[in-house]
């Protein structure tokens, strides 16, 4: 188990740069996601602690120490990969005991070690089977299996879960997590999917084109997003441009922003923006609600018209539209959605917005 | 007509064009071969009809016939010994090169281009008394005379090694670009270095491409017929330089068609040992 530093990190490809300047630090322990969608570097910087590629500039530190110029067969890192990336010639019991063949361990204690990897993923009696005989969630368990019996420094999982289907993919979520908490091993995800960001991360670095957007804990980097960006690529939001009037005493903003008019965001919740000027507010999807009461004290209440109803079962995602702006907003309902062109309300808490200063 | 008698008779209208030129191009002549095999060449010229085992007898039991046949398959054995050594390299090189890799196949191809028998005798160019590399070493003064290089046994496998190589080289390159590169970044991960990664793990799920590679080389250098002609000695004949010499020069059919069909079931009974003990499904069963 160590901490892992990426010191002022660049890597470039030719003329590329597949990730700009960045630095990170990864408690021991942590269990750590660097999200963002394909192309954003998040994969490149796995890469790089795993030792499959050499930064260009910077340096990458594990459990404290410098490892550049350390290769990948000995820097003890666990790594599971999307496809699995099992050995197909060689039984499960094998590619277990694989990492094993190279390490400080006697022979006779191979065989007990891989069956105590197995247990872990709830998989003890497919050792002499081999991986095509196994479903694609046993083969991921496998490769777990066969990454954390070497008891690695370090757990690097590339969209491990990517390639199986939603319902496994939920499971293993939880199961991932399970394992990973048991043995504590310090663990590096990389995935797109914000909701496995969400579940699994005691940290969530979110990435686009090279660069780090925002580090924090899933419920921070959800409801204080710090770019336009990380609040659209985390759940839905409305971003609409507004202009900040002033900064109160206790730190809340005022914000005059077309549709809702004048709202006081807390001082939480716009921790960028700096005194009068342009901004933005951001409103999340699910905390406008469609209504056709009037609005308690304290909720800003807009009519708007529904244009298009996205029927998810409990909830429902709308397409609204209040003057010439189109908002989304997705309503938890217990009954029937609202048909599309009724006459609605739209209630919004001025305290569950967020702010961002404006270009 | 029924759907189900439709789609029972699509695979036979699709494999007509196959199984009609399999019949007649190869079935059709084998079945002429073996009955010329029995006939007999008669003294004055002609041949005699009728069920005679005097070819079968001669090219069974003469010496003549059977040390050139064991020196024929230890010929292509070196060859794909060579060819196998030489070749797995430049298809782990191309296999892993990125950008040009189109380029370097289109190489690989380019020799198909030109004539084997042309490629064959540019050696003659090259190593032949008046060839480039004996003017090269008089001038540099290595040697006071041309030396002669050519026609001996190995000119012949050079030849054919010059041949044969690109058909390993694919061969071993398809099953290369097979694997998951993946594979052998988790072998490094896991503590095995670059080397033992590709010993333990490229090379076995790359055997079945080094195996038909190597077979298709043993089975088309067994039965070469140009190459001993243009770069072997008189003493350096092949087992098809016999066929030819019996058919072709002594107007021999039935022991020309004995001589060929021999050669014909000792190379189905050597491809059928190496397929059982190489295994070839076998190994191809893990890569699922």
């Amino acid at each position: 188990m160590s901490s892992v530093t990426l010191n002022n990190i660049v890597k470039r490809f030719g003329n590329f740069t597949a990730v700009h300047r960045s630095s990170l630090d990864i408690a021991e322990g942590a269990f750590v996601t660097l999200l963002g969608p394909s192309g954003c570097g998040k994969t490149t910087n796995l890469r790089m602690i795993a030792g499959l590629l050499d930064p260009t500039e910077g340096e990458i530190l594990i459990g404290g120490k410098r490892v550049n110029d350390v290769p990948i067969h000995k820097r003890n890192l666990g790594l599971v990969f999307q496809n699995y990336a099992l050995f197909p010639h060689k039984t499960v019991a094998e590619n277990v005991a694989f990492g094993l063949k190279y390490r400080d361990v006697a022979k006779s204690d191979i065989p007990a070690k891989v069956e105590a990897a197995l247990d872990l993923v709830q998989l003890p009696d497919v050792g002499h089977r081999y991986p095509k005989e196994l479903s694609g969630g046993q083969q991921q368990r496998i490769a777990l299996a066969r990454a954390i019996v070497i008891e690695p420094d370090v757990l690097l999982l590339d969209e491990p879960l990517s390639a199986l289907d939603a319902n496994l993919r939920e499971d293993m979520r939880v199961e991932l997590k399970r394992i990973q908490a048991r043995i504590g091993v310090t663990t590096v995800f990389v995935t797109h999917d914000q909701s496995e960001a969400l579940a699994m991360s005691d940290q969530i670095v979110v990435m686009s084109a090279g660069r780090v957007e925002q580090v924090g804990a899933p419920e921070d980097v959800y409801n204080t997003p710090a770019s336009e960006f990380v609040a659209n690529f985390l759940g839905a939001s409305n971003i609409l441009e507004a202009k900040c009037t002033g900064t109160r005493a206790d730190g809340d903003v005022t914000l005059e922003a077309p549709i809702f008019g004048q709202m006081t965001v807390p001082a939480a919740k716009a921790p960028r923006v700096e005194g009068a000027g342009p901004a933005k507010l951001v409103v999340r999807a699910e905390k406008l609600l469609l209504s056709k009461e009037k609005a308690a004290e304290g909720v800003v209440s807009v009519p708007a018209t529904v244009e298009t109803v996205d029927y998810q079962g409990q909830a429902v995602r709308y397409f609204v539209r209040a003057g010439e702006t189109q908002l989304q907003a997705i309503n938890m309902i217990d009954g029937h959605p609202f048909a599309e062109g009724s006459q609605i309300n739209l209630h919004l808490r001025p305290q569950d917005c967020a702010a961002l200063p404006g270009e | 007509m029924s759907v189900e008698a439709r789609e029972a008779r699509q695979p036979w209208i699709l494999l007509s064009p196959a199984l009609g030129a399999v019949t007649f191009l190869l079935l059709v002549p084998l079945i002429f071969i073996i009955v010329y095999s029995f006939w007999l060449r008669s003294a004055i010229g002609g041949d005699q009809v009728g069920f005679y085992l005097d070819n079968w007898q001669k090219v069974l039991t003469d010496r003549f016939y059977r040390d050139i046949l064991l020196n024929t398959l230890k010929i292509a054995a070196v060859t794909t010994f060579i060819c196998a050594l030489m070749g797995y390299p430049a298809a782990y090189f191309i296999a892993r090169s990125k950008g040009s890799k189109m380029v370097l196949l289109l190489l690989l191809m380019l020799p198909f281009w030109i004539s084997y028998i042309i490629r064959t005798m540019s050696w003659i160019n090259i190593l032949g008394t008046s060839g480039a590399l004996n003017t090269l070493l008089v001038s540099v003064g290595v040697i006071s005379e041309p030396v002669q290089m050519l026609y001996n046994e190995a000119t012949v496998i050079l030849g054919l090694v010059h041949f044969l190589l690109p058909f390993m080289v694919l061969n071993v390159y398809v099953s290369l670009e097979g694997i998951d590169t993946n594979l052998e970044d988790a072998a490094t991960s896991l503590g095995a270095t670059r080397w033992q990664a590709f010993l333990q793990v490229t090379l076995p799920l790359s055997l079945p491409g080094l195996a038909a590679g190597g077979l298709l080389c043993f089975v088309l250098g067994a039965g070469t017929y140009i190459t001993p002609v243009i770069l072997g000695g008189p003493r350096d004949a092949m087992f098809a330089n016999l066929v030819f010499e019996a058919i072709i020069t002594q107007l021999n059919w039935p022991l020309g068609s004995a001589l060929s069909l021999l050669l014909l079931m000792v190379l189905g009974v050597l491809v059928a040992i190496y397929n059982r003990y190489l295994g070839m499904s076998q190994l191809a069963k893990g890569l699922g």
